[in-house]
């Protein structure tokens, strides 16, 4: 083993899956003097890859989740540790087969095939030892693969050590992380000092300890999932491979069984939360096993030895067969789901990339890699982004609950719209009493309670009887009510109110805060004071890294609001962005201001009864902002619509929030002004209007070219993504952002159903669209358009399909339904000329 | 053919052992719970017996509530029933779990259990005191073998092995007997799914056993210097092949 040399120009931290593939991959992108380092030995240092059950299944419902495992397959393939066994996820109910049809959706949008469904008799041709008759069917992916990920990550690091450009000690601790002024500068092991300004953590279920050596934080908890291994079975007996039959998910046990050459491995996420804090988890030297191999606890584990037993009688049933291994290993939770990955908000130069497992540990391993290379992965990581949480979500208590509610979902029917219950009303606006009192239902955005629709709204749906309809599929209706097509409706025809609190508020500042927004900000800044302009925020690459708007408040003085949930990424890309020389800062003023929408016909006639600013068209146009004084309080007034009507974002600190809240309603009584929820602001306003929102239309694998937001000249100026913006301007878009409405909502059925976003979109007769760049065209965002009175759908199609009245399909639990591009490009299906809000 | 196990629960300590602050016990806060592998064989036996000669098997033992644990993993491998002196999880001594365990056996022959074979391992896994089954067969008046390797039963008697250096010595004793055996005297199977799910449906007896005064004290325990995981690197490659070699050699199976 080497010795620890005394500088590196990065420090890996962990010789799992995942340090191994960093170690390969910042060594091919030319990396060198790259040290990696693991407190156990190698191969298996003992930490979750050790126990893997290595199996790769490639079908997930999210797009970044797919895109990763699909490129860790490719590199399995690559260094020859991939067996291709297939794998079946069967049914035990009609509603999982309802949601294996829409797994089929999810295959064909991600381009994951050939995929199929089976029946009970065909899942007992390719699985001959299973009970057909407790299962009603069964989704096949040829594709599943298992992989040994201990030596790929022994191949990998070889790889680097033989390009010269890595130095690997094992059985070496660390025991501290340097920072200065919130930059890393060494790394501290028990093995000597090494002094780097660039650290990632790659230690899987240690990696929050290794964190806090820095003073930053990667919110995980150390989980159990608990797997047993039985054999030897007879029907395996002559078994030429460690794997010849296919790996079969039972889904609604939350199991699976594999072979493992000559015996059965039978795992399962259906038992209890048993989360573990990561200081607890005991050393190599005091592990019977390993540490992350933990002593099996059998009274979890009762329930799934008699659903194995139901499912594969031939062999769990068989009495010869023992129990030769069984262990509750750990591995990592978070959250959402989702990894942790990227640059750590707290320390400049400290990286994470934890919270991964196996079948996505060589994707997730390239994509930060390059971001640490270039600023940005080829695959969008933002949802992943380490960046995303908020102080009260990286609390160990949260961090918890989410842990353990989101763990039994792991082979979950999970549905799009489908809320936490645990950890909520965490964060409550100055409106919530009152929105309490008009009977809200809250979702939840970024730790906040938002309502979503109210159901004191329930006698509006009789005031547009035949406009409002309910939905007939459960699961279509499920997280929905038809009060927000209502609440829609009234506020076209008079005004609403929205609580938009949950908006991440930053100022940029000081005499440099001009040229921060400039270097940010896609468009010009360079506005006069009082000016609010939306902007992309682009990637170096000309993808989107955000939108947002910035309203100029002062000479010296940019107010950032975002989006609540992608907020604090924003946040840290605009502080690393801030001049060297500190003559520019930001201030998160989130917690400090509170948010209130009003929209509609109706909006001016409300405002100005609590104003006697000029609030008309001429004296407070559109795009503007500036102070006035309403209700006997200093509101910021920004007149700027995401749902296309009249009307104007409504600021004041948050303590005289419920001030506001109380004259806007006292005074729009009279209007018929109503309170309406996001379900408005963000799907049904938003999609009449065309209007394309982050993580659903907007990512970094998309142009602002593509998503038809390249209006007005480029400015002079510099920013990030500049010069392949320009490039992107003088080719033609590879796809264009399109609305289309569907034509017939009625299944085979005879019921009528109604798409929920993330299908694919397809030609009449089934075949995908591909783009130039190989991506598929697939509904971004879907929901009701109550005023133009069609389901409306957003989809990046390739230019030959986006041309108006062009008759496509969507694909929708294996069904198609017909469907017409209505609008290519941005111009509104509602209001295309834009009146309402300029009027 | 009645035959009773006794087991003990004990810590699986595969990596370093590590003691409690007072030095009196073993830190199991991050360790799973076994019997100890003499103890397997002795179960496995049991069965064995039955199945051959039919009768009932019984497991017996004094431990805490979670040793409850260990008793339906000897009832998985297919022991009819158990026996459970609870106690508050603190360590008895070897004279004081002797004498609640001749309660017991008193108690199940009163009960018309009575064994005819009574098996121990030939030590505990943790104290290894190597005298709880020699005080039991002394206060119930019965032959005992110790460090068994072999055992078949005829004729109402039982024919015991144990192995020497080169040879072995053979006891054959008649029954009731007590013999206390050692790893190696069978290999015991790993339990079937449905016999674990059959094992959490047999019966389990527990009662809270009298402790007579002690009057051996535990003081303190020491780690042997050496124990634990050590690894030692023979070479990479080819070139690892003759200290390889000379391994076997030294270990005797080349």
């Amino acid at each position: 083993m080497s010795p620890v040399p005394g500088s590196a120009r990065v420090v890996v931290i962990g010789a799992g899956i995942v340090g191994n593939g960093l170690a390969c991959h910042l060594a091919r992108l030319g990396w060198t003097d790259i040290v990696q380092l693991d407190k156990g030995p190698l191969p298996n240092p003992g930490g979750s890859t050790g126990h893997a059950s290595n199996f790769i299944y490639p079908v997930d419902h999210s797009r970044e989740m797919t895109a990763l495992t699909l490129d860790s397959v490719r590199q399995y393939k690559d260094f020859g540790v991939l067996t291709e066994c297939g794998g079946i996820e069967v049914a035990r109910t009609e509603e999982r087969m309802e949601e294996l049809r829409r797994r089929m959706a999810s295959a064909k949008s991600w381009g994951v095939e050939p995929v199929s469904l089976l029946t009970p008799a065909e899942i007992k041709e390719l699985v001959p030892y299973i009970d057909e008759s407790v299962i009603v069917g069964g989704f096949y992916s040829p594709g599943v693969s298992v992989v040994d990920s201990l030596r790929m990550g022994t191949l990998m690091r070889e790889e680097a050590q033989q390009a010269g450009a890595l130095t690997v000690v094992a059985n070496v601790e660390v025991t501290a992380i340097g920072t200065e002024r919130g930059r890393v500068t060494s790394v501290s092991t028990t093995d000597g000092d090494i002094e780097t300004d660039t650290v990632v953590i790659a230690a899987g279920v240690w990696s929050p300890l290794l964190a806090r050596m820095a003073g930053a934080s990667i919110p995980l908890t150390p989980a159990v999932h608990q797997m047993i291994d039985i054999g030897p079975v007879p029907r395996f007996e002559n078994a030429k491979a460690a794997i010849e039959y296919p790996i079969v998910r039972d889904m609604d046990t939350n199991m699976y069984e594999r072979q493992d050459g000559r015996g059965l491995e039978v795992g399962s996420y259906a038992h209890r939360p048993i989360l573990h804090d990561p200081a607890e988890i005991p050393s190599i030297e005091e592990s019977a096993l390993s540490p992350t191999e933990m002593p099996f606890t059998e009274d979890d584990f009762v329930q799934q030895m008699e659903h194995a037993l139901e499912l594969m009688p031939e062999i769990v049933g068989d009495e010869s067969v023992g129990v030769k291994y069984a262990i509750n290993g750990l591995l990592s939770l978070t959250p959402d789901g989702l990894p942790l990955l990227g640059e750590t908000p707290e320390v400049r130069g400290l990286w994470s990339a934890a919270a991964v497992w196996v079948k996505e540990g060589p994707g997730v391993a390239r994509g930060v890699a390059e971001w640490m290379t270039h600023g940005e992965p080829e695959i969008d990581l933002q949802a992943s982004d380490i960046a995303r949480f908020y102080p009260c979500q990286k609390t160990v208590a949260h961090v918890r609950a989410r842990a353990a509610e989101g763990f039994n979902k792991t082979y979950g029917i999970v549905h799009p719209g489908e809320q936490w219950e645990s950890s909520r009303g965490i964060r409550l606006s100055p409106f919530h009493a009152r929105e309490r009192e008009l009977d809200a239902v809250f979702f939840e955005a970024a730790g906040w309670e938002r309502p979503h629709w109210y159901a004191s709204n329930e006698r509006l749906l009789a005031d547009y009887d035949g406009r409002v309809k309910p939905r007939e599929a459960e699961w279509d209706a499920r997280w929905w009510s038809p009060i927000i097509n209502a609440e829609h409706l009234a506020m076209r025809d008079r005004a609403a109110i929205f609580d938009l609190t949950a908006f991440c508020i930053f100022d940029v500042t000081g005499p440099g805060a001009l040229a921060t927004v400039q270097k940010v900000a896609m468009r010009q800044c360079d506005v006069p004071v009082g000016r609010v302009i939306y902007t992309p925020v682009l990637t170096p690459r000309g993808g989107f890294r955000s939108d947002l708007t910035i309203m100029r408040l002062d000479h010296e003085t940019f107010r950032v609001v975002t989006g609540g949930a992608h907020g604090m990424a924003d946040l840290k890309w605009f502080a690393d962005h801030l001049p060297e020389d500190g003559s520019a800062q930001v201030h998160d003023l989130t917690s400090a201001w509170c948010t209130l929408g009003l929209w509609g016909p109706r909006a001016r006639d409300i405002l100005s009864g609590l104003t006697s600013d000029d609030i008309s068209h001429e004296g407070f146009p559109f795009a503007r902002c500036r102070e006035i004084e309403a209700a006997g309080l200093r509101v910021l007034a920004s007149r700027i619509s995401y749902v296309g009507d009249l009307g104007w974002e409504l600021y004041v600190p948050i303590e005289q929030g419920a001030h506001l809240w109380d004259a806007v309603w006292e005074e729009g009584r009279p209007h018929g002004l109503i309170p309406a929820g996001i379900g408005v602001y963000g799907t049904t306003g938003r999609l009449e209007k065309g209007y394309r929102a982050f993580g659903f239309e907007l990512d970094s694998e998309y142009d602002v070219v593509e998503a038809g937001m390249a209006w007005g000249k480029v400015k002079d100026e510099d920013f990030v993504g500049k010069e392949a913006h320009v490039r992107q301007r003088g080719s033609d878009p590879a796809a264009i952002m399109c609305t289309l409405t569907v034509d017939d909502h009625k299944s085979a059925s005879g019921v009528e159903r109604y798409m929920l976003g993330r299908e694919p979109i397809v030609t009449p007769d089934g075949a995908p669209l591909v783009d130039a760049k190989g991506r598929r065209s697939f509904v971004t965002s879907a929901g009701a358009g109550p005023s133009v009175g069609k389901h409306l759908l957003m989809a990046y199609l390739p230019p030959e399909h986006a041309r108006e009245g062009e008759q496509l399909a969507v694909e929708y639990m294996n069904e198609r339904y017909p469907v017409t591009v209505a609008v290519a490009g941005s111009t509104p299906i509602f209001d295309p000329e834009n009146s309402r809000i300029r009027s | 053919m009645n035959v009773l196990v006794c087991v003990k629960r004990v810590p699986i300590t595969g990596g370093k052992i590590v003691l409690t602050p007072d030095e009196r016990a073993i830190e199991t806060r991050h360790l799973g719970f076994t019997i100890s592998p003499h103890e397997e064989c002795g179960v496995e036996e049991a069965v064995r017996i039955a199945e051959r000669h039919g009768g009932s098997t019984t497991v017996l033992t004094l431990g805490p509530a979670e040793a409850e644990e260990q008793l339906r993993d000897t009832l998985a491998i297919g022991i009819d029933r158990a026996v459970h002196l609870v106690t508050d999880g603190s360590d008895w001594d070897p004279e004081s779990t002797a004498a609640a365990l001749v309660a017991a056996i008193e108690a199940e022959r009163a009960a018309g259990h009575d064994p005819d074979l009574i098996m121990f391992g030939n030590e505990s896994a943790d104290n290894g005191n190597y005298q709880v089954g020699i005080r039991v067969a002394h206060a119930l008046g019965r032959p005992c073998v110790t460090g068994v390797k072999g055992i078949t039963m005829h004729d109402g008697r039982v024919r015991c092995e144990q192995e020497l250096g080169g040879g072995r010595d053979v006891y054959d004793v008649p029954l009731p007997a007590v013999v206390t055996v050692l790893e190696g005297l069978n290999l015991p199977r790993y339990p079937s799914v449905p016999a674990k799910l059959r094992a959490r449906r047999k019966p389990v007896e527990s009662s809270e056993p009298a402790r007579s005064e002690p009057r051996l004290e535990l003081v303190r325990l020491t780690v042997p210097p050496g124990r634990g995981r050590q690894a030692e690197v023979l070479g990479e490659g080819a070139g690892a092949a003759p200290a390889v070699v000379e391994l076997f050699k030294k270990l005797g199976v080349a």
